[in-house]
This record gives C-alpha cells, structure tokens and sequence, in this order.
C-alpha cells in the first residue's frame, strides 16, 4: 500500500487504541490512568515512517503513540495498560514505561527529559558496535515541558559534540500539564538546537506527511553522516494531560480553543487523502484489530504477587522482604 | 613481592577488565590525563574511543552510559567529587536501577559508577566531603566500600562484570593505603561477602571502608582490656548478613563505625538487624556523623564531625560494659 494508506493507518489505530484505553480507564481495567496521545499521532506516525529495522527511540509518559508507530504488538500493550503478565513489560512497566526492547523502542520514560541522554548513549553504543555498518539512528520523543530541563539540553549538546545521529523530537501542544509554552520558554524551542549547531525545524505537527517529510531530511543526514537534529512539531492534545482530569474541576483552556484545535485532526487530515474505499477497509482493519486486543488483554492472566520484584536485578539477585 | 597502592589497584582492574572485555570503556571528566591518577596510562593504551573525556555534564553522561547499557556495552563513570552523586541521583536510582524491574526484564543496566576519593578529603569542605554510600544501600542499588588495594581491584573487577548498576565508593581515607601482594593473586571479589579482618571474642566492630584500618588500630590499642572481632562487609548492599550473624553469635556484642550521617545511615540498619535477628544479650552501639552532618572546612570542624577512633573506644567499653550477662 502507499504511504498514504500506512500512515493513515497508523494514526488512526493510535487514535482508537487511545478511545479504547479511555474507556477501559473509566471501566476500572486500567488502574493508572493514562496521558492519551489523542490529537498527536501524526508526530509519531510521521516520524516512524522514516525510521527503519533496527533504529532506536525513546518515549515518554504520553507514550502510547510512539510504542505503536513503531509496531508493538497492541495487544501486548493494551494488556500491559492493563497490568497483565501477557503485557509488554509482563505488567511490571503500565502506560508509562512500555518497551519492546525487540523492536528498538528503549522505553517509554516518566521524568520528562530524561531519555534524550539515554537515547545518545544508546545510539552512540550501538553504532560502535556496527563498526562500518553504520549502525542505527535513534528519535528521543519530548514535550514542550522538556526543554527547560537541564539533562537534556546537555545531552543535545553530547549528540552534537560526538556526532552521534539522535533526532530530538518536540511535541509542542502547547501546554506543560497546564503551564502554557508563553509562560515557560524564553527564546525559542529550535533556538535550543540552533544552540549547539544543530539542524531544527518547525513543522505542522498535525500534518503526517509533513513530519514524515522533515524526519526523512533528518533521517538522511543522520544517515550520512551521524548528524542530530531537532524537530519541534507543533501540536495540540484534543484529551487531557491524564485521564485523572475527566473528573476533576481543573480548568487551564476554554472549550473554543479546543474546538478550534480539532478542526485541524491529523486522523481527518491524513484520510482525506485516502479513497473512501481504503479508508474504510482500513478502519475496518483496525476495530478487528483492536476488538482482538482488548478482547486479549481483559482476557490475560494477571501477575502472580510472588513475583513482585521479578526482575529488579537482571542477575537475579534477591533482597530482603519486607517482614519477617 | 611488590607493593600495591588502593590507586594503582583500582587502575589495574580497569585496564584488565578493558583488555578482557571490548564491550568495557570509560568514561568521565579529565579520565585521559588522569587528574585522580586511577585511569592514568588508559588513554594511551586503549585509546580515547574507549577511555572518554566528557564535558561538565554530569547528569547527561550518566544517562549517557544507561544508555550504552542497554545497547549492550559495560560503562565505568569516574566521579571526581562524591558529593556528585547528589547530581546524578536520578540517573542512577530513578533510571539505570529501574529499567529491568520496569521492562519486565527485558534488558540490563551493567554500569559501574566509581568515586575514587569519597568521604572526606581533609579541607574541601561542605560540597566535596559527602560520603553517600547508605542512600544507594537504601534505593537497592549495589554498593562497595572497599578497605583495601586487593578488595578495590577485586570488588571493582566483580562490579564491572555484574549485569546490574554498582556504586564503587574508593573512600579518600583509604587511598593512602598499600599492601604488599603478589600481583598474579590479584582476584575477584564477590559482592555480598564481608571478611573478618582480625579475629577478636568480645565484641564485633563492624567498620565500613577506610574506618576499617581505625577499628584496627583501636582493637590493637585495646587488645589488654578486650579482644575485638573486626569485620570489614566490603558490600553494603547486598550486605554479608550471614556472615555478620556467625561473627556476633560468637562475641555476642556489637558496635558498627559509619561514615554515614546517623539517621537512617548504614550502620543504623545494621543495629536494627542485629536487634531483630541476632539476639544480642547487650545493647549494640554505633559511631557515625551526626544526624543531618555537613563537613565544615577547618581541619578541627571536619574532624570533629567524622567517626573517631576516640568514639570507637568509647563504644566498645559502652557495649563491653552493658548489664547483659552474655555467656561464652
């Protein structure tokens, strides 16, 4: 199928993974709440689409859609919201922490900022080992939240200085929680890359095809010659923060600024440039696709508490219990 | 046989754990030139693809090596300051310790943060005299305090082949030390196991790192008036409880000289193990920094605010002379 079609097909299964997670966090199966992604595919769905096999990302607490772009099984991430064993992460990570170390995706990361010197460190490894291969490239997805903290700001310049070929991915929807960019960035988002000597653009980050089109550039350089870049995609989240705001007074934008959001959908967007026919098999697809997966995950075991702390050492070792 | 220096025992681990293993580099600030002296000579041997100068970045090369971790490779991070730590407290608790237990165990974290010269360094004061060994204890992520030039080679060289993150502390008070060894004996120490360094019958002084050598000076100072055990853990966590049990079951008293602020520090877990678990007919008593310590500067004040051998005395009389009727 054309590139159309798989990135359509990859924001809308993002979209409706997400209104499925909803209302399995209203339905009491997911425990944690989540930080739906709805209103961003198209900066994980169009950035993906540049990566290939063996790449390297990273993500963050509104991680969903990035695990998905980069084609975890959304059954195993669905019964890892779920706190199932048959989970990515066998129920260990949640909504915040989901993995498939498989498929390149080094974690979903909840302390914003925090995985853009991982991911360095990852890909930088990861090419040394190549050798003349080359190795893989990798994308530290952030919010706009991120880029007042410090340790990634030093990893930008770490990337740059050791040419290690990371593409920092801003998803700027505008709000910090409910701190606004106005009220918490001075100087610019691309100005921070400028900074260090590094490639940024600004893209609609409601657009697939133009941010798989700035990632493509960025992809190629990184390629060539291990070059990182920054990409600040402008955004909007239709959802809340978290799930925690459905029933709570929290107000920090009025109703019209989010209408007028989402008359710019990036699922409407990108199927407009479908036929009716694809756009409809494909929905079709994806509801089968998720009916199965939620059918999977509310269906799995859950954890056995004797194995609580599983996997807390990977040699492992065991600590004392709690009592006794 | 030769002499060997805790330094010059630190920087042969690292070069034969580099030599042994290509996945081993270094990495940290003024590691090729060596300011600490522990990674002198690497640059030049293995070259600056594997022993790695960073920029002022601590937070950063932290992660860094996570992820240098996860893709496989074995990162040594030299700290030059204990107190930075404090810095990095989030890279190494809240991430390199967390990734297998949150991933389901999918991946692993084997990177070893070594402090050549933690605790104090005599004069450097309040923001470079931390000795934070107890809080990585606390948080789970294995910790070593090596007394000594063939446990800093031994527990260095274990703790860069563990599969998970392990904290070094190479406590400044002990760097002056040298053993006469013979270098073809140099091994691997296991973590977890803690070695009676003088065999005593009265009480077990439980010394950590560089104290190990005062508990010794005080056990010879006193052998006329009690005949004491010292026991160096090596590892604080995971901590030789077994080995402790088997030292206290036979003197029956103890006392534990950290270099840790009191509350919460390691030696207020050892008390309240042995009160739980060893059955001590006397109560145990410790010697530490006082709670919520900061070093002054002046040479009197930063002493003043270390564990001392006069305090150690002090305790083991305390203990020796407790009303418990402990019989032999």
């Amino acid at each position: 199928m054309s590139t159309s079609c798989d990135l359509y097909r990859t924001v809308r299964l993002i979209r409706r993974f997400e209104e499925r997670a909803i209302e399995l966090v209203h339905s009491g199966v997911i425990i944690g709440g989540i930080h739906p992604y709805i209103g961003q595919e198209a900066v994980a769905a169009g950035v993906c689409a540049a990566l290939r096999d063996g790449d390297i990302i990273t993500s963050t607490h509104r991680g969903h859609g990035h695990v998905l772009a980069r084609r975890a099984d959304p059954a195993r991430m669905l019964a890892e919201l779920a706190g199932r064993s048959t989970g990515l992460n066998k129920g260990r990570g949640g909504s915040m922490h989901a993995a498939d170390f498989s498929l390149g995706i080094f974690g979903a990361n909840a302390i914003v900022g925090a995985n853009g010197a991982i991911t360095v460190g990852a890909v930088w490894a990861a090419r040394r080992q190549a050798g003349e291969e080359g190795g893989p490239v990798g994308v530290s997805f952030f919010g706009d939240g991120a880029v007042n903290q410090g340790v990634l700001l030093e990893a930008m310049n770490l990337a740059a200085l050791w040419r290690v070929p990371v593409l920092f991915v801003c998803e700027n929807n505008g709000y910090a929680t409910s701190l606004t960019v106005e009220d918490a960035v001075a100087g610019t988002i691309t100005g921070r890359a400028e900074a260090f000597g590094m490639p940024a653009v600004t893209v609609d980050g409601a657009d697939p095809q133009a941010v798989l089109d700035a990632a493509d550039a960025a992809v190629l350089r990184a390629r060539a010659d291990g070059e990182p870049s920054l990409i600040e995609c402008r955004t909007y989240r239709f959802d809340a923060h978290h799930t925690w705001e459905h029933g709570s007074r929290v107000r920090y934008r009025d109703e019209a600024e989010v209408a007028l959001a989402r008359t710019r959908d990036p699922v409407e967007i990108q199927g407009s440039r479908l036929s009716g026919v694809d756009r409809m098999a494909i929905d079709a697809e994806i509801e089968a696709l998720l009916d199965c997966a939620v059918e999977f995950a509310v269906g799995s075991p859950r954890p056995d508490p004797a194995g609580a702390l599983d996997h807390l050492y990977a040699t492992g070792m065991r600590g004392r219990s709690g009592s006794g | 046989m030769p002499w060997l220096s805790y330094r010059k025992a630190l920087n042969r681990a690292l070069a034969g754990e580099l030599a042994g293993d290509p996945d081993v580099f270094v990495l940290g600030e003024d590691v090729r030139v060596a300011v600490s002296t522990v990674t002198a000579g690497l640059a030049g041997r293995f070259g600056s693809g594997r022993v790695l100068d960073t920029p002022l970045s601590e937070q950063a090369f932290t992660s860094f090596a996570t992820g240098a971790a996860l893709a496989g490779l074995r990162p040594v991070i030299e700290f030059q300051i204990p107190s930075l730590l404090f810095l990095v407290f989030e890279q190494i608790a809240n991430q390199a310790h967390k990734f297998s237990l949150m991933t389901g165990g999918q991946c692993s974290v084997p990177v070893t943060y070594l402090v050549p010269g933690s605790g104090s360094r005599t004069g450097w004061a309040g923001q470079h005299s931390d000795h934070p060994y107890s809080l990585f204890a606390h948080v789970g992520v294995k910790t070593v305090v090596p007394a000594s030039p063939t446990d800093a080679y031994g527990l260095l060289s274990t703790a860069i082949r563990d599969d998970d993150p392990v904290v070094v502390f190479a406590p400044a008070g002990a760097l002056a030390v040298r053993e006469n060894v013979d270098f073809a004996e140099l091994a691997a120490v296991p973590l977890g196991v803690g070695r009676v360094r003088r065999e005593g019958d009265d009480v077990t002084v439980v010394a950590i790192g560089h104290l190990v050598w005062d508990a010794l000076a005080v056990a010879d100072e006193m052998a006329g008036e009690a005949s004491v055990e010292v026991f160096d853990p090596r590892t604080l966590y995971p901590f030789d409880w077994d080995g402790l049990a088997v030292s206290v079951a036979k003197t029956g008293r103890l006392v534990v000289i950290d270099d840790s602020n009191r509350s919460c520090g390691i030696g207020a877990e050892i008390l309240a193990t042995a009160a739980e678990w060893f059955g001590l007919p006397a109560a145990p008593a410790r010697v530490t920094r006082p709670d919520g310590a900061v070093l002054p500067y002046a040479a009197e004040l930063d002493r003043a605010v270390q564990p001392s051998r006069a305090q150690l005395v002090s305790a083991i009389q305390r203990v020796l002379n407790d009303g418990g009727s402990h019989a032999r």
